[in-house]
C-alpha cells in the first residue's frame, strides 16, 4: 500500500477498501526494510502503532468520518516530545529520557486519529543543514545515500521522501523543515511564528522555532497544518488568531495573483543548475496566470550574519538547561558541582552545539551585548521592514530554497561557515516571522530534486498552500528516489 | 577583535564547557571566522531603528497569556525525580556544590 497521501490513505478507510492496521503494517514494514539504509527514525514504536490502529479501526463509522486523520501514520521529529518514548534531539546528553507528556502537536495529531510511528533523526538539538551533526548517525538522502538529506529535520524528510510515512512534523529555526524539503523532493511547510504551539518542542532559539509540516503533496500539508495550528495557553509565544480552512481554498484560481521575484537573490552563490530550475518555475507561475513582478530585499544579505548571532544567542540560553542534573546523561566522577556541569556538557553536547553555544555565551557577554546582539536585531527589525514593503506590491515572493540540490557527505562539515551558507534564502522567514513552503520543482542533471521557495505575509499559509497545490498540480515530479517503498 | 584560544577558555567557562585543549585549538580558528563575517552589520545604519526583540507578531503581541492566578495541578514530585541521574529524600543529589 503506497503511503503517498494522506486523502488516498482515509478514503481508502472510510470506503472499507483497507484498514488502519493495514495502512500502519504497511508503514511498519516499509520501515523495517528501509531504516537501516536511510537511518531516519531512531525509535520505532511498532506495538504502540499497531494498537492505536486497531483502536481507530474499532471506531464506528460517524466517529472515524470525523477524524481528519484517521489511521493516518506520521513521523515525529525527535525534538518533539511524545509522552513515553525517546526524545533524544540527536543528542547524548539527553541521555535516556522519556518526556513524561505529549507536546501540544501531538495531543493534536492524536486526536485528529493519526498514528505515531516512530521518531526520526535530526542534526543535534536542531543544529545543522545536513544532518551530520547527529550523536546517532547521518540520515542518508533517498534520492542518492552517498549524499545528505539537508538538516535538521533530516529524517522526518527521508521518511517522508522514501514513502514510509505519508506526513511527518518536523521544526524550522533557520531553515530546518523547508531545506531538507527541497533536497529530498518533498513539500516543507513552515507556519507563522505563534501559528503553531511550541510547547513541547525543544527549544532552539525561541524567537524563530516553528513546529512545521512535511508532506509529498501540499493538500496532505493542508490537512495536517489544520490540525496543529492555533492559539495554545501553554505556549504564551502562540498568536490568538483564528485557523482558516486550509484545504477548503487550496484548489481555488490562482490567475491574478502577483509573485515577486528578487533577481539580486538569483545572482551568486545560486548554483547554475538551481536558477535554471527556479527560472522554468517562474514560467510555468506565468501559464497559470500568476504575475510576476520585480521585488527587492535590500537587508536580505545580511540574514545569515544576523540569524547567526540571534539563534545562537537564544540557544546558548536554552541550553543552559542540560546540566546533568535532573534529567538526561551526567559524568560521572566529578569532585563538585562545577565540573559536572562543565564534564556532563563537553561530553554530552557535540562539536557543531558548542561551537554554537560558545558564539551565542560570546555575543551576550558583558561589553558585546549591543554590538552584536542588539546590533542583530536592529538588522533583523530591517529585514522585516522588506518583508513589509516587497507585500505591499506582491502576494507572495519566490525563491529557490536552497542554493544547491543535494551535497555529498563531509563536503561542508568541517567548514562551519559554507555549512551556513545553505540557509541564505531560507533564514530571512525565520528572522521575519513569515511563513514560508518549500515545493519541489524539478530534477538536477544528476536526479536530485531542487526545490522552490514561497514567503508570505504572516498568516498567509492558505495562500501558500494554494499556490503550491496549483504548481504540483501541473508540474509533477514525475520521478521517486531510488530507495523507496 | 580577533579571537583567540584565550577567549575561547574564557568563553567556555561562562558557558559550563570543559573543552580540551584540541578543541581549545579547533574552535577557536571557527568561532573567529564565524565573529568576523558577522561583523559585516557594522555597516548597517541602524540608528533609528528599533530592535525586534521577541519575534513576535502584532497579532502574538496582542495575544492576551495571562491566566488567572489560581491553583493548577504541575508534575509532582514523583514524576519530576523519575528520570533523575541521582534522586535521594526526594531530592536531586548533586556532587558538593561549595568547595
Amino acid at each position: 500500500m503506497k503511503m503517498e497521501s494522506v486523502g488516498g490513505l482515509i478514503d481508502g478507510i472510510r470506503r472499507g477498501e483497507t484498514t488502519a492496521r493495514a495502512g500502519v503494517a504497511s508503514a511498519l514494514e516499509a520501515a523495517d526494510k528501509l531504516n537501516e539504509k536511510l537511518n531516519a527514525f531512531l525509535e520505532i514504536d511498532r506495538q504502540g502503532a499497531l494498537k492505536r490502529a486497531d483502536q481507530i479501526d474499532a471506531l464506528d463509522q460517524t466517529d472515524q468520518a470525523s477524524l481528519p486523520l484517521a489511521g493516518v501514520p506520521i513521523a515525529i521529529k525527535d525534538n518533539i516530545c511524545v509522552r513515553g518514548m525517546q526524545t533524544s534531539c540527536g543528542s547524548r546528553i539527553l541521555g535516556p529520557y522519556h518526556p513524561p507528556y505529549n507536546a501540544t502537536v501531538i495531543e493534536h495529531v492524536l486526536a485528529a486519529g493519526a498514528i505515531v510511528l516512530g521518531k526520526t533523526n535530526c542534526d543535534e538539538f536542531a543544529m545543522g543543514s545536513s544532518n551530520e551533526n547527529s550523536a546517532f548517525g547521518t540520515v542518508k538522502n533517498p534520492w542518492d545515500t552517498s549524499r545528505v538529506p539537508g538538516g535538521s529535520s533530516g529524517g522526518s524528510a527521508a521518511a517522508v521522501a522514501a514513502g514510509i510515512v505519508p506526513v511527518a512534523l518536523g521544526s524550522d529555526t533557520g531553515g530546518s523543515v523547508r531545506q531538507p524539503a527541497s533536497l529530498c523532493g518533498v513539500i516543507g511547510l513552515k507556519p507563522t511564528y505563534g501559528r503553531v504551539s511550541r510547547y513541547g518542542l525543544v527549544a532552539f532559539g525561541s524567537s524563530l522555532d516553528q513546529i512545521g509540516v512535511f508532506a509529498r503533496q501540499a493538500s496532505d500539508a493542508a490537512v495536517v497544518l489544520q490540525v496543529i495550528a492555533g492559539r495554545d495557553h501553554h505556549d504564551a509565544t502562540s498568536a490568538d488568531v483564528p485557523v482558516p480552512d486550509y484545504s477548503a481554498e487550496l484548489s481555488q484560481e490562482v490567475k491574478g495573483l502577483r509573485l515577486g521575484v528578487s533577481r539580486a537573490l538569483l545572482g551568486e552563490g545560486l548554483s547554475d543548475e538551481v536558477r535554471d530550475a527556479i527560472e522554468k518555475a517562474i514560467a510555468a507561475y506565468r501559464d497559470l496566470g500568476v504575475e510576476i513582478v520585480d521585488t527587492e530585499l535590500p537587508h536580505a544579505k545580511y540574514a545569515i550574519a544576523v540569524y547567526y548571532v540571534i539563534a545562537t544567542a537564544e540557544a546558548s540560553s536554552n541550553l543552559a538547561r542540560y546540566d546533568g542534573v535532573r534529567y538526561g546523561f551526567r559524568a560521572e566522577e566529578a569532585p563538585a558541582l562545577r565540573d559536572m556541569y562543565r564534564r556532563t556538557r563537553d561530553e554530552g553536547f557535540g562539536a557543531e552545539v558548542k561551537r554554537r553555544v560558545m558564539l551565542g555565551t560570546y555575543v551576550l557577554s558583558a561589553g558585546y551585548y549591543d554590538a552584536y546582539y542588539l546590533k542583530a536585531q536592529k538588522v533583523r527589525m530591517l529585514i522585516r521592514q522588506d518583508f513589509a514593503n516587497a507585500f505591499a506590491g506582491c502576494d507572495a515572493i519566490l525563491t529557490p530554497t536552497a542554493p544547491t540540490p543535494a551535497f555529498l557527505f563531509g563536503e561542508k562539515v568541517n567548514d562551519p561557515l559554507a555549512m551556513y551558507l545553505n540557509d541564505i534564502y531560507t533564514v530571512t522567514a525565520n528572522l521575519a516571522g513569515i511563513p514560508g513552503i518549500s515545493v519541489p520543482c524539478g530534477l538536477s542533471s544528476e536526479g536530485l530534486p531542487i526545490g522552490l521557495q514561497l514567503l508570505g505575509p504572516n498568516w498567509s499559509e492558505a495562500l501558500l498552500l494554494r499556490l503550491a497545490h496549483a504548481y504540483q498540480q501541473n508540474n509533477p515530479l514525475g520521478a521517486l528516489p531510488t530507495i523507496h517503498a | 577583535m580577533p579571537i583567540t584560544e584565550s577567549d575561547i577558555e574564557k568563553i567556555a567557562q561562562l558557558a559550563h564547557l570543559e573543552i580540551t585543549d584540541d578543541e581549545r585549538q579547533m574552535f577557536a580558528p571557527q568561532i573567529a571566522e564565524i565573529v568576523a563575517y558577522v561583523e559585516q552589520l557594522n555597516a548597517v545604519d541602524t540608528s533609528a531603528i528599533e530592535p525586534a526583540l521577541g519575534g513576535l507578531t502584532p497579532e502574538g503581541e496582542q495575544t492576551k497569556s495571562e491566566r488567572d492566578d489560581k491553583l493548577q495541578p504541575s508534575l509532582g514530585q514523583k514524576l519530576a525525580l523519575d528520570q533523575a541521574p541521582d534522586a535521594a529524600s526526594g531530592h536531586f543529589r548533586v556532587p558538593k556544590v561549595l568547595g
